[in-house]
């Protein structure tokens, strides 16, 4: 647990005597529990109901048992109860119990009779810590605050300091060689001048063999470059729009490790691989609405994005009523900015490739799980294609189809594998059509 | 040295004629258009611009717009807030739904991708055996019509429904008061939840007549059967158990009482066991039943009433009375006589709208104890009554009907007596019209209530006795509509849903206990038990039946058969139905079967009345075709129509059809033809008709794709044999491999020696082929349209197919003989002796005999797209390697590989290959399904949409074969036969499309590989094709 004790001395001295106080005033919560025991079992057994200052599925839990205390005289006694059972709580005719059950529209909530005493406890522990200051703590161990500028201003300080050594040597060299001409002056050395030479231009100018040579390599690199230009027309390679909605594949394919086919289902068996729709992002954010703290300062320092904010981008498209917890039926659709296109006349089929060929993502679509920004990684042009198909192994373990003509194929080209090519894959009209 | 000689260029210049000069001082016809180009002069003169800031300008803006263009757009993707759980973005989902448009009926399955439906599929689950046919594949463009009515209408004014439920409840209400009528008029919906609630809106308001009304009308079919049956519908035939089949001008190829009889008929057409039917067809407009037949009879329809009564008395029994042509007393004489013969395997069929008629044929039909006709299970799909609407308009005339809410009909438009209806109209206190197009009804009438299309909307269906298909919506209404169903549930004060409704309704009266769930899926639900009940009463009313008089009717018709002049038979073409779908750019384009003509009706006429008439049909130079103008008058009527010169086309007949002509709520390109409806008169298909030559006017101009009508004796092109051949001879004999000379021995031409290619080895993996039965192809068209929605293909409007730019990708090919058959043409070109310059029998003078179609010419279709040639043409002389082959048989054509040099499609010898003159995406020019956000949403996704400057034709549905295999290699599987489907092979419920893989050898297109029958097309080039065709055998 990351504490700051230096700064905010005061204000935790006062918290610890509160705790102190209450732990004297409230004689039956005296079983005090373990916050940190209980911050793994809230978030093992709660958080996907509940959070510590927000409603959600179930209601904010911060100082839950004090507010409960206070407003209802409830006691801990019911929270075991409620905690292992709270449908038998419900039909028992308890009145919070049904008044919750009520406001929660009849959510019964969970029934967990596998947590001990000891566990709510330390639950009710973690949740009776105090609300955390956002503003952040500038310290010795705030491995969040690094600074970002400190890499780019290393360097200029390095290049500065370079920068004046060289300075200071270009001075020296002119000082020793001032130095020395007085000294040629004062001791009477002639220094002979130089004999006139034809120019240099002009000696280049009059050596036909020169011109002519160094015409033919201009030519020829200029038309490297113009070939260079007209082979990138409508290549898009590295092409990295900005979208409506900042979405890291960096965090949810890498960090998170969300397979690429949980959201691109359609990969497996349609030729697209699918933008997913966004009830799918629903599937987690119903419950995600903010990021951690790391993850947001760390997105506002490096990348300048606010998660937080894309979050409710998504909530705004989907129309998710995030204070409500409930749909508002009112979506605006995203649009967002296609990155890979193949023309009109170019088929291209995802399932052929991730399910028959067993194709990773990531050879066509580079490292995704680390891009913060999706681009485009590949050429995708013909050539690329077919280098592929050239170099790939048809993956014909197991399935029958392949069976009959891998047999016959490998006999007739002498090959123990047969590639793409080999299989057909370089005919013209098995992808245009 | 100066000379005074003058040197001429033509002789008309020698003798100093007018026109070279005029031609040379005028070189340029037409001024260029400047003013259009910089503005008008005033401007110019006006501006102070001047030509060098003109040119900085011009110089600034190329070089930033050559700047931007390096910048790619940014493209926003918007997914869905919260995704439904069946949708999955790229994966199409199918729903079973019933099309039921008052015209068409259909169990169909609908594919739709990320919610919008894109294409019709045939539902095997159906509760018809019948498939989709042209219009049905073509319904989805409907859904996306720009012009449909997006809210209801008071006058000019939209209103809310809220407000229309109100106002209109209130005047019925007032109505309801007055005691005077209020006349539901509808399409025929055959809907049990909708009979019920229209019986809920008869108790609530007294005094209401339920008014069916169909536009092209089978009444006199209903009437007939009703009087026979006690039921109102139409027997129901089976033509695969019939062995002999007798037609009299009823095109049950077509749309003949209702249709879907194709599939059951090409069932039978396919020898098996050396056993086909047999077809004998009397009609006066060659019809595609008639195109098919193995004998066909040009009759007038009067004549063709007196060989019905004579049939009648030869098998019925009976006394005939009338005047038939020897020739024909013969030939109606021995089809009576194989009718006999076959008994309970020969059917008789007619389309004469004659109650006599009708009558006469469930006589004979009866008597032969025929297994393919089925009384006991009508077809429920037509319930029109000619008398009732008739009434109807003389009650409206005359003010005693308060109120008239229509649903499904455009009368202002169909009827032959509309001005009539008009009239009435405005006698009416309160008039609504349900309807998806703001049509002439819906102009006319103070409501117009927007409907749903069926892809938006619920309901319930009897097609036939006991077999019921449901409706459901397969996408949220794109406008505010309301169905009629919903408003008589609101008008009935009931606060349900239509859909719960109809629930209740089946799991209470169709379901007998079944999961409405399971039926909803299905979008069928085929009824034992009603069926049984059904059976026994009819058997009962049939029985005492059989005893009535006889003859009665037969005589009737022969007495009524009586001709002043010419006869006009009004008829409904595959492409355009009933005239509903008018707005439908891909059925205005697709080209009718037999004329291949598209964007038009016309007056067909026999080539001796043409003759007679002086009526003409031209070629032009650019490959278009013209054609003259004549007037034609039915009881004072008078139209003028354009005239197509149709072989086959019984003399002192002539034929027009319905569904053209049609002027509000459609785009202004789609406004074509004449509105045939103004001369059906007394709701009848025949009517005495004087034509008369429109001259001093230009000539037609007619988008027809084909112009070559002949075969020219290539017999190698539809290979042909007869019954009797096929079964008796060697495959050499009617099925031989060409022959090629090397060194100077004839070696068959699939030898490996004669190949100026390698051969490849194709043994591994899939070896795609698509199989072409000549037999079961009855040229319906349905698989061009089903081709034309799954792969995108463009529509380039009237103009650009006059310059032979269509762009479908597959076609039908229909051929006449010259001679009055096939093989007598190829006997005819291999009789010819030298160039005919000293021998009367020349081929000079032969080949122009042949260009000319015969009188009664013999029909073959063919469908021809992408042969995807092993040894492809034009995969050799592409100069940048854009179109090529693959290892699955396939030809490949990458488009953004293509430069546009057009030398394969001029190296293709199959002339499948089509280029985008233009980007018809996107272009105002091409105001058409692809030029608004609404109707590019029925763009499949998976096809890519080619911009202008290339190349494309037919892939073999490689999209679809990669799903396949994709699909299968997902789940870890081998594919079973019947998995790979192309569009063109899915739409085919005939059986003459086949698809599939030829190295799995279990599959059906391998052993249709080894077939005596398979060959392949123009095979002498050597470019074995993967498509394969089987030779037409004609039961002669």
């Amino acid at each position: 647990m990351k504490q700051v004790i230096h700064r905010k001395l005061g204000i935790n001295i006062l918290h610890l005597i509160l705790i102190f106080l209450l732990t004297f005033s409230t004689t039956l919560s005296a079983q005090d529990g373990d916050a940190a025991a209980g911050k793994a079992l809230f978030n093992a057994n709660c958080a996907s109901c509940h959070k510590l200052d927000k409603k959600m599925t179930g209601p904010a839990l911060r100082n839950v048992e004090t507010r409960l205390s206070e407003e209802e005289g409830l006691d801990r006694q019911w929270f075991y109860a409620w905690i292992k059972n709270s449908a038998g709580m419900i039909k028992s005719g308890d009145a919070y119990a049904n008044k919750i059950y009520k406001e929660y529209n009849g959510t019964a909530m969970t029934a967990f009779p596998q947590l001990s005493n000891i566990d709510i406890d330390n639950i009710l522990a973690y949740t009776a810590e105090p609300k955390k200051e956002k503003i952040p703590t500038p310290g010795p161990d705030g491995g969040t605050n690094v600074n970002p500028d400190s890499d780019t201003n290393s360097n200029g300080l390095i290049l500065g300091a370079l920068a004046l050594l060289f300075a200071l040597l270009a001075g020296a060299l002119f000082l020793v060689n001032k130095t020395l001409r007085r000294f040629a002056d004062e001791k009477g050395v002639v220094l002979t001048e130089k004999t006139k030479r034809t120019p240099i231009w002009k000696a280049f100018v009059e050596n036909q063999f020169l011109v002519l040579v160094t015409a033919i390599f201009f030519l020829l690199a200029s038309a490297y470059f113009v070939y260079g230009f007209f082979m990138q027309v409508g290549v898009n390679q590295g092409y990295e729009p900005v979208q409506e909605i900042h979405y890291s594949h960096r965090i949810h394919a890498g960090e998170n490790g969300i397979d690429c086919k949980y959201c691109h289902s359609s990969a497996r068996v349609s030729k697209h691989s699918g933008i997913p729709s966004l009830n799918i992002c629903m599937n987690c954010h119903k419950s995600i609405s903010e990021v951690a703290e790391g993850v947001q300062s760390e997105g506002i320092a490096e990348y300048g994005v606010d998660y937080n904010a894309e979050i409710k981008k998504l909530y705004t498209a989907v129309g998710w009523d995030d204070a409500e917890q409930k749909y508002t039926g009112v979506t605006k659709p995203v649009k967002w900015a296609r990155i890979h296109n193949l023309p009109d006349f170019a088929y291209f089929n995802h399932s052929q490739h991730v399910s028959v060929a067993g194709v990773e993502c990531q050879t066509c679509h580079g490292p995704v799980e680390e891009m913060e920004v999706m681009y485009q990684y590949a050429p995708l042009t013909m050539g690329w294609c077919i280098n592929c198909h050239r170099e790939t192994n048809v993956k014909v373990k197991d399935n029958d189809y392949y069976t009959k003509i891998h047999e016959q194929l490998s006999k007739k080209y002498g090959v123990e594998q047969l590639t793409a090519a080999q299989m057909g894959g370089l005919e013209c009209g098995k992808c245009h059509y | 040295m100066s000379s005074n000689k003058k040197y001429w260029k033509s002789v008309e210049e020698l003798k100093d004629s007018s026109i070279v000069e005029t031609l040379k001082q005028n070189e340029f016809v037409n001024e260029i258009p400047t003013d259009e180009f910089l503005g008008d002069k005033e401007t110019l003169e006006g501006s102070s611009t001047t030509r060098r800031d003109f040119l900085k300008y011009v110089g600034f803006s190329t070089a930033a717009a050559s700047l931007a263009a390096c910048e790619g757009p940014v493209i926003k993707s918007i997914p869905y807030v919260v995704q439904p759980d069946s949708i999955i973005p790229g994966v199409a989902n199918y729903y079973a739904t019933t099309i039921a448009d008052g015209f068409d009926f259909a169990s169909v399955l609908v594919k739709t991708r990320e919610g919008r439906p894109i294409k019709i599929e045939n539902n095997k689950l159906g509760a018809t055996g019948t498939g989709a046919n042209a219009r049905v594949n073509a319904s989805v463009l409907g859904l996306y019509d720009s012009l449909r009515v997006k809210s209801p209408m008071k006058g000019e004014a939209a209103i809310s429904w809220p407000a229309f439920t109100s106002e209109t409840t209130q005047k019925l209400n007032t109505i309801k008061g007055s005691g005077k009528q209020i006349v539901l008029l509808t399409q025929t919906y055959a809907s049990p939840s909708t009979s019920k609630l229209i019986s809920e809106f008869k108790e609530k308001y007294g005094n209401v007549n339920h008014v069916v009304y169909d536009a092209v009308s089978e009444s006199a079919a209903l009437d007939a059967f009703q009087a026979k049956y006690n039921e109102r519908g139409l027997a129901d035939y089976n033509f695969s158990l019939a062995a002999t089949i007798v037609a009299f001008g009823a095109d049950f190829l077509g749309d003949w009482q209702g249709g879907g009889f194709d599939s059951g008929y090409s069932q039978g057409r396919v020898p098996t066991k050396g056993k086909m039917s047999r077809h004998i067809q009397f009609e006066s407009n060659m019809s595609l039943a008639g195109a098919n037949a193995d004998k066909r009879v040009p009759l007038t329809p009067s004549q063709q009433k007196l060989a019905l009564a004579k049939l009648h008395s030869l098998i019925v029994g009976g006394s005939f009375s009338g005047n038939l042509p020897a020739n024909i007393e013969k030939i109606v004489q021995d089809t009576a006589s194989e009718l006999s013969k076959a008994g309970s395997v020969g059917v008789v069929v007619t389309g004469i709208q004659d109650v006599n008629a009708q009558t006469v044929v469930l006589e004979i039909n009866q008597k032969l104890n025929s297994k393919a006709f089925n009384p006991k299970k009508p077809i429920k799909t037509r319930q029109g009554n000619d008398k009732a609407v008739m009434t109807l308009v003389a009650d409206m005339k005359a003010g005693k009907v308060g109120a008239v809410i229509m649903s499904g009909v455009n009368p202002l438009y169909t009827l032959p007596n509309a001005s009539d209806f008009a009239e009435g109209l405005k006698n009416t206190e309160l008039s609504v019209a349900f309807s998806m197009k703001a049509d002439e009804t819906a102009l006319a009438s103070q409501y117009i209530a927007a409907a749903p299309h069926y892809l938006e909307s619920w309901g319930d269906v009897e097609l036939k006795k006991g077999h019921f298909g449901l409706i459901q919506p397969t996408i949220r209404p794109l406008f505010d509509t309301k169905q009629f169903q919903e408003a008589l549930l609101l008008w009935n004060d009931k606060d349900e849903k239509y859909s719960d409704y109809i629930k209740s309704l089946w799991n209470s009266d169709i379901l007998g206990g079944a999961s409405f769930n399971q039926a909803l899926h299905d979008g069928s639900y085929i009824s034992k038990y009603s069926g049984d009940v059904i059976e026994d009463t009819t058997e009962a009313s049939s029985e005492e039946n059989v005893e009535t008089p006889s003859g009665n009717a037969a005589r009737a018709l022969a007495a009524s058969a009586k001709a002043k002049g010419m006869e006009l038979t009004l008829y409904t073409k595959v492409g355009m139905g009933d005239g509903q779908q008018a707005n439908n750019p891909w059925l205005q384009e697709f080209p009718d079967p037999i004329t291949r003509t598209s964007w038009d009706n016309y007056l067909t006429v026999s080539a001796a009345d043409a003759k007679a008439l002086e009526l003409v049909n031209e070629h032009e130079a650019t490959g278009a075709l013209n054609g003259s103008y004549a007037e034609i008058t039915v009881n004072g009527n008078k139209l003028t129509v354009p005239v197509i010169i149709q072989p086959g086309q019984a003399k002192g007949s002539v034929g027009l059809a319905f569904g053209y002509g049609k002027k509000a709520g459609l785009k202004e390109e789609m406004q074509t033809g004449v509105n045939a409806y103004a001369l059906y008169q007394g709701f009848n298909n025949i009517q005495n008709v004087t034509v008369t030559k429109v001259s001093g006017v230009d000539l037609h101009e007619f988008a027809c794709v084909q112009l070559q009508n002949t075969l020219m004796g290539r017999g190698d092109i539809i290979k042909e044999t007869t019954l009797e051949i096929f079964n008796t001879k060697d495959k050499k004999e009617w099925n031989a491999v060409p022959m090629v000379s090397l060194n100077h021995e004839e070696v068959e031409v699939t030898s490996p020696d004669v190949d100026l290619w390698d051969e490849f080895d194709r043994s591994i993996g899939h070896h795609f082929n698509l199989s072409i039965d000549l037999n079961a192809c009855t040229g319906c068209g349905a698989c061009v349209i089903a081709c034309h929605a799954e792969n995108n293909v463009p529509v380039v409007g009237k103009e650009e197919i006059r310059r032979s730019r269509d762009m479908h990708w597959l076609r039908i090919d229909r051929y006449y003989s010259s001679e009055e058959s096939f093989s007598a043409d190829d006997a005819k070109k291999e009789g010819f002796d030298g160039l005919g310059i000293f021998s009367d029998n020349g081929s000079l003078d032969g080949f122009g005999e042949l260009e000319i179609p015969s009188d009664n010419p013999q029909v073959a279709f063919q469908p021809v797209m992408c042969q995807h040639c092993n040894h492809a043409p034009c995969e050799t002389v592409c100069p940048v390697a854009a179109t090529s082959h693959g290892r699955q048989g396939q030809n490949h054509m990458a488009y953004n590989r293509c430069v546009g040099t057009r030398y394969c499609a001029n190296n293709c010898p199959y002339k499948v290959r089509r280029f985008n003159w233009f980007l018809y995406s996107g272009n105002d020019e091409f105001d058409y399904f692809m030029n608004d956000d609404l109707g590019r949403m029925v763009i499949n996704p998976d096809v890519t949409v080619r911009s202008r400057g290339v190349m494309e034709k037919c892939s073999m549905c490689i999209q679809k074969t990669q799903k396949t295999i994709l699909d299968a290699k997902r789940d870890g599987r081998v594919i079973k036969d019947g998995e790979f489907q192309t569009a063109c092979s899915s739409a085919c419920s005939n059986g003459a499309m086949v698809f599939g893989d030829i190295n799995d050898k279990e599959s059906k297109v391998a052993k249709l590989l080894e077939d005596d029958r398979m060959y392949h097309l123009l095979e002498s080039v050597g470019t074995k094709p993967n498509v394969q065709y089987h030779t037409k055998v004609r039961n002669t």
